[in-house]
């Protein structure tokens, strides 16, 4: 058993329902308890979709248990069948269904309805919603797959691609899968099929006619991709055009896999310019944390590092299934690849590296407010705000255009930066006040983490006993961090000293210093000890 | 003419022509779109203030918490999942054991928790992992500092508020026996923090006491039972509540729920009754709140009257919810759904619908929307799941779930009760896209 208070992927059929609802004419059966309904709101609520995900789920009760709950599968089965008169029906089982053992693919299978069933077989206590996502597309593919179907010879015609991995509930899929089409048009490329997204059973039957596949979202395209080279001979691209870099070198393999000139579509994004002026001169060699899914993780370092000039502090990944590309891409960094699922874990690492941005998921976003450093959203899982109405893509040019901006907001701006250190004593300046970067309310204190499992509050309970731990009295950070001074030995000179120091480097300043005097066997911190660590990390 | 403008209203009747309490019920099997009793949780933790639930289930669980509870998660969460693995179901590893584990690490982490929920789920339930011993057991172990106890939220035996009541009534074997002969007023049910205080500052007006509310804030603090105890419900979800006080003695007081003008009135006079207090001082200290409650309703009143609504199945609010929108708003009920029908609780409201108004039990979703097609209402009442298709299609939606977050219960709360579903009817008159 795993404690957990937040999951970053949901179970297995959350990621099968992903594919259902981004298809049309697909209807999933889904044996599962009342209850497991919920799920329909993500797709309503967070991706605010007018119609309902094409589900139907048998909702047994416990007195169904005793009786015939294969019965009940069989009679949604036809009941959704007759109503929604889908081209292919997908069946499987929820976590709950997986223990009654009641087999829906068997079940599915003798009823012989008049449309293909796609058995899944999602092994809930195992795997999650990308992997589940993956499997489906993947079952669908080699399912309705034509494969006597090849592409027609070239002859003169524009090369075809498929454009593989966008779903329902993806970040960005949307007008990732926009962008790419036009710059896939400038560069004389047609489109086969754009999968799972919008595609139909019978355009999943087509899927052999294209030239070559493009991976788009890994996470939800690899292992079909991977079918499709086998059983097709077709090739792949698997740059992940995120970033200007990217982009550019997605263009060249794209490119050369269908035999066009990369020169037309080699436009640019205002990213290069942007990130050259002297406004962004402040940037370089910001401290940068990076967590999300392994594909925009990895994207994300590159941009940040080579396009942006920032410094990756740490690096990580939720999605084992990608292990091996963030500890490759960890290497290119010099840094730790950070592999888990447990956001306290991610915590930890963001406060031991107490970075200037974290680029993560909503969940780091929270970290980050908690912590009161910058951040931005860059992957999976995400709110509603990150459904938005505008056009906003992560990939290709315009989307690098997106990164700069989305990334940089967050940052206390240059001037801004410069007034906190010379003003700090105005009451406009003052910590209280808070930056302007963090938004309303910012000034206020978080509120405790229940399982901050930190050095901070192990000091502060062992330091000061009055610190409530009471999930609901305003035992703030402030108060943690007053009661591990005490504990640690900072004179009270060095202690002012280190107010005057600008709130958002305080922390790492005051951690440094810690570790410069434990490290030099230094019982007291006087105010030598503090410019002496400061001299000591100068970088 | 307005119900409310008759001052005998104020005394619910049976009006000429409404519902009996032999009405027929259309009862519905087939896809149900609710959620499980789970999420109670997300209201309950709130309440219990050093309590924590912890579920045993799946990732689909947490994943449900999660979605539930939204930015809440981050807030101040005192609940989470021990999430089963594949190796606890393989038997390669006690699943007791590992419960324990988890508790212990859990009880460790957080030295303020003084309650903690095991809360059973549709995964739990089905490998028959015995949580009541298990939270025996454990409550052997952490005694005193601790009280563990155990209930099933799950989906095949929950469905949403449910959870409410499953927890609840494990709380009532927990509580200490009354000590005095007198009797004491409970009242049961999750309330908003204002709303009870509320409540209490009213019960103490009408010279109505002892009072204690089932659940307490504190684990330290619950009420005491026994036979001269007399209960009101403050919720209509309570029937597992319900019978557990009374198998301790406690009577249950008959009222109407307190919503909206009437509902309100009515539950108070039942327990003024209870209590021998003069009806002509309930009158005097009820009057000013009676008629604050009806101007703040009477704004929302002009865009709700003659409207039709429709509830679907959610959270067993719907019978009172619709007689409070019938008698004192003037709207037309077509169909009401409610997940479980409790008709001796619900027997006076139910009185109260319009003759017409069809009664429905359970669900089969499918038929159900296209009843609600049919019949085209004005204001449909709904889950999160259905409402934006159901705007899409152009039917105007109230999210049922803000129902039972809101606080709506009580006088002071009647005017917002009527904002909520009027709110979405003048959003519909503004928009200009």
């Amino acid at each position: 058993m795993q404690l957990t208070v937040w999951t970053y992927e949901g179970p297995p059929h959350v990621g099968a329902m992903r594919i259902a609802t981004a298809m049309e004419g697909v209807h999933y059966v889904l044996h599962a308890p009342q209850g497991d309904t919920y799920a329909d709101l993500l797709f309503t609520m967070i991706e605010r979709s007018q119609k309902r995900p094409p589900v139907t789920y048998t909702t047994f009760q416990a007195r169904d248990l005793g009786k015939d709950t294969a019965e009940l599968f069989q009679a949604a089965a036809r009941d959704a069948f007759e109503r929604f008169n889908p081209q292919a029906m997908i069946v499987g089982a929820s976590c709950t269904a997986e223990l009654i053992q009641d087999d829906p693919a068997g079940m599915a299978e003798a009823m012989r309805l008049p449309c293909p069933v796609i058995p899944l077989e999602l092994p809930s206590y195992s795997r999650k919603e990308n992997w589940g996502a993956a499997e489906t597309f993947y079952q669908i593919v080699r399912h309705l797959a034509d494969r006597e179907l090849r592409p027609a010879p070239r002859d003169g015609r524009r090369p075809l691609a498929n454009l593989l991995g966008p779903t329902a509930l993806g970040f960005r899929h949307r007008d990732d899968v926009i962008e790419i089409t036009r710059l896939l048009a400038t560069l004389g490329i047609d489109l086969n099929l754009v999968a799972p997204r919008g595609a139909s059973p019978a355009d999943i039957a087509r899927i052999g006619a294209a030239d070559f596949n493009i991976c788009l979202y890994p996470e939800i395209a690899d292992t079909t991709t991977r079918w499709l080279e086998k059983t097709f001979g077709q090739k792949s691209v698997r740059t992940v055009p995120i970033g200007h870099g990217a982009t550019r070198d997605f263009i060249a393999e794209v490119a050369a896999l269908a035999g066009v000139d990369p020169a037309k579509a080699l436009g640019t994004s205002n990213m290069p310019w942007w990130s050259r002026s002297v406004d962004s001169t402040y940037l370089t060699a910001k401290r940068v944390f990076i967590f999300g899914d392994a594909t925009h993780a990895i994207a994300a370092a590159r941009v940040a590092q080579d396009e942006l000039g920032f410094t990756v502090v740490g690096l990580g990944c939720y999605n084992r299934e990608f292990a091996r590309d963030i500890r490759d891409a960890a290497k290119l960094y010099g840094v730790e690849p950070l592999i888990t699922d447990d956001y306290l874990a991610v915590e930890s690492a963001i406060q031991a590296l107490q970075p200037e941005l974290v680029l993560g998921t909503q969940m780091e976003r929270h970290i980050a407010k908690r912590l009161r450093i910058p951040c931005a959203v860059i992957s999976a899982p995400v709110h509603v705000q990150d459904f938005p109405a505008r056009y906003s893509p992560q990939m290709g040019f315009e989307g690098a255009n997106v990164l700069f901006d989305s990334w940089v907001h967050p940052l206390v701006m240059g001037l801004e930066e410069h007034l906190l250190t010379m003003f700090r004593d105005d009451f406009e300046f003052s910590d209280a006040a808070g930056a302007s970067h963090l938004g309303h309310g910012s000034s206020a204190p978080a509120a405790p983490q229940p399982f901050v499992s930190s050095e901070v509050e192990k000091q502060a309970a062992s330091g000061a006993q009055s610190v409530s731990t009471s999930p609901d009295t305003d035992g703030s950070v402030e108060v943690l961090v007053a009661a591990s001074e005490v504990a640690t030995g900072w004179s009270a000179e060095a202690e002012r000293e280190l107010q005057k120091i600008p709130f958002f480097v305080r922390g790492k300043a005051r951690r440094n210093t810690e570790k410069y005097a434990a490290e030099m066997g230094l019982s007291a911190i006087t105010l030598d000890t503090l410019y002496d660590a400061k001299a000591h990390y100068a970088r | 003419m307005s119900v409310l403008t008759l001052p005998e209203a104020l005394r619910p009747s049976t009006l000429p022509g409404s519902a009996a309490d032999c009405a027929p019920v259309l009862r519905e099997r087939g896809q149900r779109e609710v959620f499980c009793g789970l999420t109670g949780i997300i209201w309950l933790h709130r309440k219990l203030q050093d309590a924590f639930f912890l579920v045993v289930g799946s990732r689909t669980c947490a994943h449900l918490l999660q979605s539930a509870a939204g930015v809440m998660v981050f807030a101040e969460p005192r609940f989470g999942t021990a999430i089963i693995e594949e190796r606890d179901l393989a038997g390669m590893a006690d699943c007791h054991e590992e419960l324990d584990r988890v508790v212990a690490e859990l009880l460790a982490r957080r030295p303020d928790i003084k309650m903690l929920f095991l809360v059973g789920s549709c995964p739990s339930e089905v490998i028959k992992l015995d949580l009541a011993k298990a939270a025996q057991r454990l409550s052997t172990r952490h005694h005193p500092v601790v009280r563990i106890v155990s209930y099933s939220g799950s989906g095949i035996e929950t469905t949403f508020t449910e959870g409410e009541d499953a927890c609840l009534a494990a709380l009532v074997p927990q509580l200490p026996a009354a000590q005095h002969a007198a009797q004491q007023l409970l009242v049961v049910g999750t309330l908003p923090d204002i709303v009870e205080d509320q409540f209490a500052r009213l019960f103490a007006q009408l010279g109505i006491g002892p009072v204690a509310f089932l659940p307490a804030r504190r684990s330290g603090a619950l009420p005491a039972v026994g036979p001269d105890t007399r209960y009101l419900l403050a919720q209509p979800f309570l029937g597992d509540t319900a019978r557990a006080l009374e198998d301790r003695g406690a009577v249950r007081l008959d009222a109407l729920f307190p919503f909206g003008v009437i509902g309100t009135t009515d539950w108070f006079r039942a327990a003024a009754a209870a209590f021998g207090i003069d009806s002509l001082h309930v009158d005097a200290v009820l009057a000013p709140y009676q008629e604050r409650a009806r101007r703040a309703i009477a704004h929302a009143a002009q865009h709700l009257r003659g409207k039709s609504v429709f509830f679907l199945p959610d959270s067993q609010l719907e019978v009172p919810l619709a007689r409070f929108l019938a008698q004192e708003l003037g709207m037309t009920p077509i169909e009401v759904g409610t997940p479980y029908l409790h008709r001796r609780h619900l027997a006076r409201e139910l009185e109260l619908l319009p003759v017409e108004t069809v009664i429905s039990e359970g669900q089969h979703l499918e038929r159900q929307l296209d009843r609600v097609r049919a019949a085209k209402p004005d204001l449909t009442i709904c889950g999160l799941g259905l409402a934006n298709p159901l705007e899409a299609e152009g039917l105007t939606t109230k999210w049922a779930i803000e129902l039972v977050f809101s606080p709506i219960h009580g006088f002071d709360q009647a005017g917002d009760l009527a904002e909520l579903f009027a709110r979405p009817l003048r959003r519909r008159d503004v928009l200009r896209v």
